[in-house]
C-alpha cells in the first residue's frame, strides 16, 4: 500500500487542487487490486509498479482517451477475503469506472460476480478459464488461458514422444484450475497421468513429492504454480536424481525463479507470452515494438527485470484506453460494449480479439514455448534442446 | 516400497526437521530466560537470510554470513532494548503481543527495504543440483551443512549454558529472577543477551537454510509456526530435545506424503501441536512437574 498510498493520495491531492479548474468528468476512476504482498506478490508487486507507472506517464501525455486517471491500489495480499472487501469497497463507495485486477484466478473467480452486480469492468489479469466462461457481462481477462498453455505444452510432450507424466500443482486458484486443464485434457493427446501431487502454498521443501514422482517412473512432469515452490520443485527434482524434462506453467514466467534456482532451472520447458524473449523475436513480429516499449521503461525505471505479469496490467490500461476512446463517453455500458468488439488490439500478452462470447481475446498463438539457457528465457525449438 | 526409496524420504525428513529444530532452538533461548514466547523469531531467521544475501553481493559467503549473524544480533538487541527493558512488570501476555506485533513490523520493514523478491545464498557446496548418492540415495551436500552446523550450535549452546558463567546466570534468571537478581545478576542484560543470541542462532540458521528453502520477506512466519510447534513437542526451553522433536516432525511429514496428499503436510503438524497441548504440555521430553513449577 505504501508507495501506492503515495502516489494515490499525490494524484488525488493535484486532482483536488486543480478541480476548480477542470471541467467535470475529465478524469477517470479507476480501481486496481493486486497481490502486492503474500505467495503471489512476484504478480502484484510488478502489476502495481506497471500500472502506477504507465498511469504517471499517460497523465503527463494528456490523460487515457483524454481523461486524466486517479488510480486506486488495493494490496490484497493474495486473500481472496480481502479482494473481496476492495471490491466492493471500490465499487460502492470509490465508485471507480473500472477495476484492474486481481492477481490471481483464486481472487478474481471470488469477485466476478461483485463486478458483474455493480455493473463495473474489471480486467482481470488472472489466467484461469473460469474467469471468462460462462461469459459475464461485465468481466474480462487479459492473461492468456489455461487450456492453451497446458495444450501447448501437450504438443511439444507429443513430439518429445512422451506419453506417462507427473503433475504437481499448488494449493491455490492458479494450480487448482491449471491442474483440471491438465487432467481434462491429457486423455486427448493421449497422456497419462501417473502421478498427481498437490502441495501447499508456504512450501520450502518438495524432495518427498518428487521422490514420489521418481516412484512412479514418469517421464516427465509438469508443475503448476506462481509460488517460490516452482523453483524449489525443480532443484529438489534434479537433487534426487529425478532426471526427466520439467515443463512449468507460463506462471513460471519470471526470470527470478530461474535465477533462484540456478542449474536446476537450465532447460525446463515452459510456454509464456513473448515478453520475456523480446530482445530475440525477428524485426517483423508484430508485438516487438510493444515488447520492447514497455520492457525498457519499466527496466529503467524500476531496475528490475519485466515480467509476464507486469505486462498483463499494461495491456489492461491499453484495452481500457482503446475501449475509452472507441465508445467516446466515460459511460460503463458503453465503454463495456466497446470492450468486448474490440479487434486486433497489439498487447504484450498477445493480439487481443475480443468478442461478445470471448472475454479473453486471446489465441493458442499468445504462447511460445520457451526454455532457460544460461540463465536466460529463450525460445525453446526442438533442435537446439537435442544436444 | 523400495528401501532406497523409505531413505530418500527419510533424507527428506531429517532436512525438514533440523530446519525445523534450528528455528525451534531460537524460541527455546528466550523463552528460558523470560518465560516467553519471542514471535518474532522467524523474523530474526528471515533478517538473517536477506541480510546475508545483501552482503553476500560485496563480500564472500562466509563473511557474508558473520556479518548477517552480527547485524541480526544487534537488530535483536536494540529491539530487546527499545520495546521490552524499559517495561516495568510486565505481564507474560503483554510481552507476547508485543513480539507478535514487532513481527508484523519487521516483515512490513523488509518488504520496504528488499521488496517481495526470493533471494538465496548460493549453496555452500557444489550447487542447487549437487547431490551425493548412498546406493540410490540421493542427498544434498547443503542438507549436511545444515545438519553439522545445527549440531554444533546445540554443542555450543550446550557448553555455554551448563559450564560458562554468563550462561548460568542465564540459567538462574530462568529459574528465579529475584534471587538471581539478589546474588548480583543483573536479569535486564540477561534478557538483552538471550534476544540477542536467539537473534544470532535465527539469523545463522536463515543463512544456512536459504539456499534450500529461499527466503523472502514473509517466510519467517511459516518458519516460526513450525518451529514453534517444535518447541512444544519437545518441550518448551530443552534444546537437545527441539532437535528429536524436530526430526520427529520432519519424518512424520515426509512420510505423510507416501500415503497422502502433500497439501496436508501442515494438517500433521498442527494435529500434532493440538494433540501435545491437550495431553502432554510439557512435551513429548519435558517434565511435567517442571512445568508446573514455571509462572506463567
Amino acid at each position: 500500500m505504501k508507495t501506492s498510498g503515495i502516489v494515490a493520495a499525490f494524484v488525488l491531492t493535484t486532482l483536488l487542487g486543480a478541480g476548480a479548474s477542470q471541467a467535470k468528468g475529465s478524469t477517470i476512476k479507476i480501481g486496481a487490486i493486486f497481490s502486492k504482498t503474500g505467495p503471489a506478490a512476484n504478480l502484484g508487486g510488478p502489476e502495481a509498479r506497471t500500472l502506477e507507472m504507465l498511469v504517471q506517464e499517460t497523465n503527463k501525455k494528456g490523460g487515457l482517451a483524454g481523461y486524466q486517471i486517479e488510480l486506486i491500489v488495493k494490496d490484497s495480499g493474495s486473500s481472496p477475503e480481502k479482494a473481496i472487501s476492495f471490491a466492493k469497497q471500490l465499487i460502492e463507495e470509490d465508485k471507480v469506472f473500472a477495476i484492474i485486477g486481481p492477481s490471481t484466478s483464486g481472487e478474481t473467480l471470488k469477485i466476478k460476480a461483485i463486478a458483474e452486480e455493480g455493473k463495473t469492468i474489471l480486467l482481470s489479469c488472472a489466467a484461469a478459464e473460469a474467469i471468462v466462461n460462462p461469459v459475464a457481462s461485465y468481466v474480462f481477462k487479459v492473461a492468456p488461458n489455461d487450456s492453451h498453455a497446458a495444450r501447448r505444452i501437450f504438443e511439444q510432450m507429443k513430439k518429445m514422444g512422451i506419453s506417462k507424466i507427473g503433475l504437481l500443482s499448488s494449493n491455490t486458484g492458479f494450480g487448482k484450475a491449471g491442474k483440471e486443464q491438465v487432467e481434462k485434457l491429457a486423455p486427448g493427446f493421449g497422456i497419462q497421468i501417473v502421478a498427481n501431487e498437490v502441495y501447499e502454498k508456504e512450501a520450502t521443501d518438495l524432495t518427498a513429492v518428487v521422490t514420489k514422482l521418481k516412484a512412479a517412473n514418469v517421464q516427465a512432469f509438469i508443475n503448476w504454480s506462481i509460488e517460490p515452490a516452482q523453483a524449489i520443485v525443480i532443484k529438489n527434482a534434479r537433487q534426487v536424481g529425478l532426471s526427466v524434462p520439467i515443463f512449468q506453467s507460463h506462471g513460471f514466467g519470471n526470470i527470478q525463479y530461474a535465477k533462484a534456482a540456478g542449474p536446476a532451472a537450465e532447460g525446463v520447458i515452459f510456454p509464456a507470452s513473448r515478453l520475456l524473449v523480446a530482445d530475440s523475436l525477428p524485426a517483423s513480429d508484430k508485438q516487438k515494438p510493444v515488447l520492447l516499449k514497455y520492457k525498457q521503461s519499466y527496466e529503467a525505471l524500476y531496475k528490475e527485470d519485466a515480467s509476464t505479469f507486469g505486462g498483463h496490467a499494461h495491456d489492461a490500461l491499453l484495452l481500457l484506453g482503446k475501449a475509452l476512446e472507441k465508445a467516446g463517453a466515460l459511460d460503463k455500458e458503453k465503454v463495456r460494449a466497446a470492450l468486448e468488439s474490440l479487434q486486433g488490439v497489439v498487447g504484450t500478452a498477445g493480439v487481443f480479439n475480443f468478442s461478445a462470447r470471448d472475454h479473453g481475446g486471446l489465441g493458442m498463438d499468445a504462447f511460445e514455448m520457451q526454455t532457460v539457457k544460461n540463465g536466460k528465457f529463450v525460445v525453446y525449438s526442438d533442435t537446439a534442446a537435442k544436444k | 516400497m523400495s528401501l532406497a526409496l523409505l531413505f530418500q524420504y527419510l533424507v527428506a525428513g531429517i532436512t525438514y526437521g533440523t530446519i525445523y529444530a534450528i528455528v525451534a532452538i531460537g524460541f527455546n533461548i528466550i523463552y528460558n530466560t523470560t518465560g516467553i514466547i519471542n514471535f518474532a523469531q522467524g523474523e530474526f531467521v528471515m533478517l538473517g537470510g536477506m541480510i546475508g544475501v545483501t552482503l553476500h553481493a560485496f563480500v564472500p559467503v562466509p563473511l557474508a554470513i558473520a556479518g548477517a549473524v552480527l547485524a541480526t544480533m544487534l537488530a535483536g538487541a536494540l529491539i530487546e532494548m527499545v520495546f521490552i527493558r524499559w517495561l516495568r512488570r510486565p505481564s507474560v501476555l503483554r510481552l507476547i503481543i508485543i513480539t507478535i506485533g514487532l513481527s508484523i513490523a519487521i516483515r512490513e520493514l523488509a518488504l520496504l527495504l528488499w521488496g517481495e523478491g526470493v533471494r538465496a545464498l548460493p549453496y555452500f557446496t557444489g550447487t542447487a543440483v549437487t547431490s551425493f548418492s548412498v546406493g540410490d540415495v540421493h542427498i544434498s551436500p547443503q542438507v549436511l551443512w545444515v545438519l553439522g552446523i545445527s549440531a554444533v550450535m546445540v554443542a555450543a549452546l550446550n557448553f555455554f549454558f551448563s559450564r560458562t558463567l554468563l550462561g548460568r546466570q542465564m540459567r538462574a534468571c530462568a529459574c528465579n529472577r529475584e534471587a538471581a537478581q539478589l546474588c548480583g545478576i543483573s536479569a535486564k542484560n540477561m534478557v538483552t543477551l538471550s534476544f540477542v543470541l536467539s537473534a544470532g542462532i535465527g539469523a545463522l540458521a536463515g543463512c544456512v537454510i536459504s539456499p534450500i528453502t529461499y527466503v523472502q520477506y514473509d517466510s519467517g512466519t511459516s518458519l516460526a509456526i513450525k518451529g514453534f510447534t517444535v518447541a512444544i513437542l519437545g518441550g518448551l526451553g530443552n534444546s537437545m530435545a527441539a532437535i528429536a522433536a524436530g526430526l520427529l516432525l520432519g519424518t512424520l511429514e515426509s512420510f505423510s506424503i507416501w500415503v497422502m496428499p502433500a497439501a496436508y503436510k501442515d494438517v500433521i503438524a498442527i494435529t500434532i501441536l493440538l494433540l501435545i497441548l491437550f495431553v502432554r504440555p510439557s512435551g513429548l521430553f519435558g517434565n511435567a512437574e517442571a512445568a508446573r513449577l514455571k509462572e506463567y
